[in-house]
């Protein structure tokens, strides 16, 4: 079956603005936009540039705008998409290094504001901290982030300013917040309690629905607000 | 064209930011020495973070296990190959990784009183399966990531390695690396420089390896003159979703999953009457394609089914999720009602580097220490895997060889000097990107790729025999002949992915001829590497580790024996 894609192009260093190109291209049953960007990369188009690595939805290397809306190229299967032209689009708010490919740097950046590593300041036992399933139950679902950055780059309110700490960042602080064996809540807390942070979320839930990994991040997000305006530590 | 170069001075240098550079970059930071990584990648897409299953540590906390039981299993499971000083010391480092690792924060699975949790995987002959539901891999990444946040290792990440430096006086001093994102050569100098390249899958049609494991650092190590060890031993998983090889963890059936052919069969009792399923990765992959060859897979096609059902659906969903999840997106299948259509699937390589057991790399194979040079994790031969690797133990592997290296490599830069670069070496690197960008050839990377992956997986898979073999190496070296000749579409210095291609089919060429001339040159079976003309492991003569290294007139070879302690070979039956 013959489909067709509408590719954002630009390479700044070289093209005035970004303009779109057409490929059409004969498609296999169960392809994924990734195998559609791989064939015409390979086939077609040797200067298309973008970001791919594991091609099975754990590494978060591949996500893109993907008719309208942010995913994993290597999860979207090609006949969920409709009949129509498939648009592809670098994930907005971030810089654009070629084509698909964004500066990631920025998003990276904002995880590293939250302290987004295990505090410890008892001594640790000779052998493991004791955590009850249940325990671990409060941050399975975050611990599974990819940071892929689909969610981030899909908040309005990201969009309208870089510096908020954005969904992955919070969700990064959430999963330590919540571990039971973790000492560095308080401090983490006061770093999200921000205008920038925590208080920037109108929970719009466009990073839930974008998350490729169907974690319920506006959720997450709402458990930390509330825990500091009880300020229960 | 203006290639520009840049300078870079560190102690150490770490190249690869999977789990063995990660652990490595840590060890080094908290010995307070300066340290830099690069990766191709950003590190939280290294390949370790596709490994699922678990990380193997005999903590006993699932039944009467033991550093010793735990021994026996890797050295039985290597088909007497692994070298048993370096298992020996493994299996009690590592006890001490998974505790160290839960330190770091890892998110393990517990027990209902609130200690670790642990799982049987294929080869183990106690549930020894330190996990993380089945995205544990991830999790350790993630992890290490993270600590090395908080140490503040300085990254370099999306930088492809051209060039490593060896100098004249077999002193190695950094790495030549071109600049992914905005061009540009940068001349990595240091004291210390370790390989943690990861593994070669991606020299295979079908495998489960992400698209950046082209065995990158093998092929820089063999054009600098440096031998290779053990190639030919190539781990096929025999679970890798059909058709495209993704990875379906052995968890799978350490959870209780069934292998069933065409006839409705649990076929494994045929070829592994006492551990069935939770045999070997060697014996299971060979069963099921022999049932496959011999037209028992579904329907008579290429396929059989890893069949889940049983397990019911809340076991499937709190212990094997992401599998869950790629077989529905990826087949349509959701395993809870239907039984996945896998076959096997290129997975990990058991040779590599040749290292001591501090993954100092040795120069001859044998006994000579290269000055500066050390590796890690997969691209590492130390050999703890010998013939065949069991499941969790590669996790397990990178984290405590990547510990013990950078503990190493943080001794040996304190009392070392920075050598030099040689302008020779920076030129080269740059004539060879220079080749891609300016020169003009007729064969694309993918066509080059696509042919390298026929002949590997017709020709140097799971069964192997003297004529396909005998083949494939003339074969490989046609293509490699072919090098001069590849043509990159792409003639921009920002993110060419057609450039990386380029390379990258290069390295896959280069090392290829190394396997399989290996697997000709083995004239026995044993572990992974069977030879249907040869089906008898034959320790007479073969009870060596194989050296190559590359010359113009094709591969040559020297051996070096096992290390071999406690544990004398026998008959392997499971």
């Amino acid at each position: 079956m013959k489909r067709k894609f509408r590719i954002f192009r630009y390479q700044p260093d070289k093209d005035k603005k970004p303009y779109y190109k057409e490929y059409e291209i004969e498609i296999e049953d169960g392809w994924t936009v990734l195998d559609a960007l791989n064939h015409i990369h390979w086939y077609v188009d040797g200067t298309l540039a973008y970001r791919r690595a594991c091609r099975s939805e754990i590494c978060g290397s591949c996500a893109m705008r993907i008719n309208g809306k942010n995913r994993l190229a290597c999860k979207t299967q090609i006949k969920t998409l409709g009949s129509g032209t498939i648009k592809i689009e670098p994930l907005p708010g971030l810089p654009i290094i070629k084509d698909m490919v964004v500066d990631m740097d920025p998003f990276f950046r904002n995880l590293e504001k939250v302290k987004p590593y295990f505090i410890k300041y008892s001594p640790l036992p000779e052998e493991e901290q004791l955590q009850t399933p249940e325990e671990r139950d409060l941050i399975n679902e975050a611990a599974m982030c990819i940071l892929c950055g689909a969610c981030t780059t899909s908040c309005p309110s990201f969009w309208a300013n870089p510096d908020y700490l954005g969904p992955a960042a919070l969700l990064k602080a959430y999963r330590f917040i919540f571990d039971s064996r973790d000492e560095g809540g308080k401090e983490r807390l006061e770093i999200i309690n921000d205008r920038n942070g925590l208080w920037r979320c109108h929970a719009i839930f466009n990073c839930t629905e974008a998350c490729p990994k169907n974690i319920n991040i506006t959720h997450y997000i709402k458990k930390l607000q509330n825990l500091a305006v009880n300020n229960q530590f | 064209m203006q290639i520009e170069k840049y300078y870079h001075k560190s102690d150490a240098l770490v190249v690869g930011t999977g789990l063995a550079g990660l652990r490595a970059a840590l060890a080094l930071a908290d010995a307070g020495i300066d340290t830099i990584t690069i990766s191709k990648v950003y590190p939280t897409r290294s390949h370790s973070v596709s490994a699922q299953g678990g990380i193997a540590a005999a903590i006993g906390h699932a039944s009467d296990d033991s550093t010793e039981l735990h021994m026996w299993d890797t050295v039985k499971g290597s088909d007497y190959l692994g070298d048993q000083d370096a298992i020996e010391m493994f299996v009690n480092e590592a006890i001490k990784t998974v505790y160290e690792m839960e330190h770091m924060g890892v998110v393990f699975s517990r027990m209902p009183d609130g200690r670790i949790a642990q799982r049987r995987f294929g080869g183990h002959s106690r549930p020894r399966a330190v996990y993380a539901a089945d995205y544990t891999g991830h999790v350790l990444l993630h992890t290490l990531f993270e600590q090395c946040i908080k140490k503040k290792v300085r990254f370099f990440n999306e930088f492809f390695v051209l060039k490593l430096i060896l100098r004249e006086d077999g002193v190695v001093s950094g790495v030549v690396a071109w600049d992914i994102r905005n061009g540009g050569l940068h001349i990595f100098n240091a004291k210390a420089t370790l390989f943690a390249t990861g593994g070669f899958g991606r020299a295979f049609k079908i495998t489960s390896n992400s698209f950046t494991n082209t065995g990158d650092g093998l092929s820089l190590v063999l054009r600098e003159g440096l031998p290779i060890e053990d190639l030919e031993f190539v781990q096929f998983h025999p679970t890798g979703l059909y058709r495209l090889g993704i990875l379906v963890s052995e968890a799978a059936r350490g959870e209780g999953g069934y292998l069933i052919n065409g006839k409705g069969e649990r076929f494994m009792k045929r070829y592994a009457p006492e551990k069935m399923e939770l045999a070997p990765r060697d014996v299971v992959a060979r069963a099921e394609q022999t049932e496959i060859n011999e037209g028992r897979g579904i329907d008579g096609k290429d396929y059989i089914y890893l069949d889940l059902r049983h397990l019911g659906a809340e076991k499937i969903k709190e212990r094997l999720p992401q599998i869950r999840e790629l077989a529905m997106n990826f087949l349509g299948v959701d395993p809870i009602k239907e039984p996945i259509p896998i076959q096997p699937t290129a997975h990990y390589q058991m040779g590599g580097i040749p290292t001591t057991k501090r993954g100092e790399v040795l120069g001859d194979g044998k006994s000579q220490v290269v000055p500066g040079f050390y590796a890690a994790g997969e691209a590492a031969c130390v050999s703890i895997h010998g013939a065949n690797r069991l499941g969790t133990n590669s996790q397990q592997e990178a984290i405590t060889m990547g510990r013990i290296t950078g503990l190493a490599m943080a001794e040996f830069v304190k009392k070392a000097d920075l050598m030099p670069v040689p302008d020779k070496a920076v030129e080269e690197a740059e004539a060879h990107v220079r080749r891609y960008l300016e020169g003009k050839g007729s064969v694309r990377p993918f066509e080059l790729r696509e042919r390298l992956h026929e002949i590997m997986t017709n020709k140097v898979g799971i069964f192997r025999n003297e004529r396909d073999l005998t083949e494939a190496v003339r074969q490989v070296r046609e293509l490699e002949a072919e090098i001069p000749n590849i043509h990159v579409e792409d003639k921009g210095v920002r993110f060419n992915l057609d450039l990386q291609e380029a390379l990258e089919t290069e390295n896959l060429l280069v090392f290829s001829e190394v396997i399989a001339a290996g697997a000709l040159n083995r004239r026995e079976s044993r572990g992974a590497h069977y030879r249907v003309d040869y089906p008898k492991r034959d320790d007479e003569n073969w009870l060596k580790h194989t050296l190559a290294w590359k010359t113009p007139e094709g591969v040559k070879f020297d051996y070096k024996p096992v290390v071999i302690t406690k544990y004398q070979p026998q008959e392997r039956k499971y």
